[in-house]
């Protein structure tokens, strides 16, 4: 294949068909020639899937398990767009919170369930804080280096045609930055998808961690613990091509490869 | 605006790049800046436009004295100056946001008008040439209606038959609009082609070395006795001989 020339329709969709049924081939094989009782052929993960969308209870916890990304993502942006923001903006303000940021940051969410728990029990409010703490600080990260990478010609540009500070924030500085807080977004998006099922694992009792550990647990049902897996998968997959849409919009084209 | 004066010094790690200069500008008058790359061209210009303050010695334009950047002095920069954020118009509006709706509307219709952008109205400068980049920069910063345009070589990151024709079309905006031009380049064909007087600037720190007035009528014909005197008087004056 010629990297330069455009691939046919029939190849767009044939190799990357090929790749997933070659590994479900290997997959189907491994499981039969290792002869494991314990871990599932594709065939019966595809019944669980099946027993699953029957049951009333995967609804429910796709539904909870989403309703606590948006929460918890929809805090985080809201605190940490303008707290980003203004890090970016004022340098000395950056200076004073940078190193707290740049220690707390490595953190893994997961660290923080024993400290989520105190703080909030069980249930909902624990696994939505640590979805929050996932995707705080990429927001934050982002916004603050996307307002500090803003061109200086723009600034003045907009310093030139009379422009008050909080003008040349609103009407330059923000809409320059917005490329790279997007992307930041879809990011702490992705995170905070990952951060949902290892805490609802622990922290509350439904949502799709729940069910994986749960179909681990009672009766070591692991057919059904890879095809909420594969739910999971497809789940953060579509989270993710329908944020990307936004990419799309045309007065932020510009900051993405065409 | 009658008379520009500037005597300043300054020191960036105590390296002076400008070095007492002075210079009365006409209104109207169209003044080329040359002088060798890293002369300290568009320190100077920043220095006019209100963006860095002179260590000494001061910028008035009449008889104001230049405190910071003013929407009367526009400042083109080389590239990248339009905002990819908004579409054409969106640009040239920039600076009207104190306008009433109709008045923004006719003002930038006038000036696509101007630059020659008709049916890109809505584009994005992603879907621009160069040379409508620049165009369009230059219909922004006119839209405001400044008493001077400052040009930091606009045409520097252009192929070389682009830069020929926007500066025709520089000279025909100029010609229409009659704004006060003080134009950084360091072509000198330029210079000669558009200027009613070039400043020749030393190399670091820059002193005016020579300033020399360009008595040809627009339209210039570029291959005219007189026109290529100049042009090799020019040479000679930033240090290239050319008729050697």
């Amino acid at each position: 294949m010629n990297s330069l020339a455009k691939p046919a329709t029939w190849e767009k969709f044939f190799w990357p068909l090929l790749t997933a049924a070659l590994l479900l081939a290997v997959w189907h094989y491994s499981v039969i020639w290792t002869a494991t009782k314990v871990f599932p052929s594709p065939l019966s993960v595809e019944k669980g899937l099946v027993e699953l969308a029957h049951k009333h209870v995967l609804w429910a916890d796709i539904i909870d398990s989403l309703r606590r990304v948006a929460t918890g993502f929809g805090l985080a942006a809201i605190i940490g767009i303008p707290f980003g923001l203004a890090l970016g903006w004022y340098p000395a303000l950056n200076q004073i919170f940078n190193p707290v940021l740049q220690i707390l940051r490595p953190i893994s969410p997961i660290a923080w369930i024993p400290v989520a728990i105190i703080f909030f029990g069980i249930g909902d409010k624990p696994a939505t804080f640590l979805v929050f703490l996932g995707a705080f600080f990429p927001i934050v990260v982002a916004c603050a280096s996307g307002v500090s990478n803003v061109p200086s010609i723009y600034r003045r540009a907009g310093r030139n045609f009379g422009l008050s500070s909080p003008q040349i924030l609103a009407r330059v500085v923000f809409p320059a930055a917005l490329p790279q807080i997007l992307i930041g977004l879809r990011i702490a998006l992705g995170i905070a998808w990952l951060v949902v099922v290892a805490g609802e694992m622990i922290a509350v009792d439904s949502g799709l961690g729940y069910l994986v550990i749960d179909s681990r647990n009672s009766g070591k049902r692991y057919d059904l613990v890879v095809a909420a897996m594969l739910i999971i998968g497809v789940i953060g997959l579509a989270l993710d091509v329908i944020f990307r849409q936004v990419e799309k919009i045309r007065s932020v084209r510009w900051g993405f490869r065409s | 605006m009658d008379h520009v004066r500037k005597i300043f010094e300054r020191d960036g790690n105590s390296i002076s790049v400008l070095e007492d200069i002075s210079l009365d500008v006409r209104n109207g008058e169209f003044i080329c800046l040359v002088g060798p790359s890293g002369c300290g061209k568009s320190t100077l210009l920043n220095v006019m436009g209100g963006f860095l303050s002179p260590t000494s010695g001061s910028v008035a334009i009449d008889g104001e004295t230049v405190q910071g950047p003013d929407p009367r002095r526009i400042l083109v920069f080389q590239e990248r100056g339009v905002f990819p954020w908004l579409t054409v118009e969106g640009n040239i509006g920039f600076g009207l946001s104190k306008l009433s709706d109709a008045e923004r509307k006719q003002r930038i219709a006038h000036y696509v008008q101007l630059v020659r952008l008709q049916g890109f109205e809505h584009s994005y400068p992603s879907d621009l040439s160069g040379g409508m980049k620049q165009r369009l920069q230059v219909a922004r910063a006119l839209a405001v209606n400044p008493d001077i345009l400052y040009l930091d070589e606009p045409f520097g990151a252009l192929d070389s038959v682009t830069r020929f024709i926007m500066r025709g079309e520089l000279l025909r905006i100029w010609q229409t609009e009659r704004r006060t031009i003080i134009f950084v380049t360091h072509d000198i064909d330029e210079a000669v082609q558009l200027a009613d007087r070039v400043v020749v600037l030393s190399s670091r720190p820059a002193k005016i070395q020579d300033v020399l007035t360009i008595d040809i009528e627009h339209p210039r014909n570029l291959s005219s006795p007189r026109y290529l005197e100049l042009r090799d008087q020019l040479a000679q004056k930033i240090g290239l001989a050319f008729s050697a």
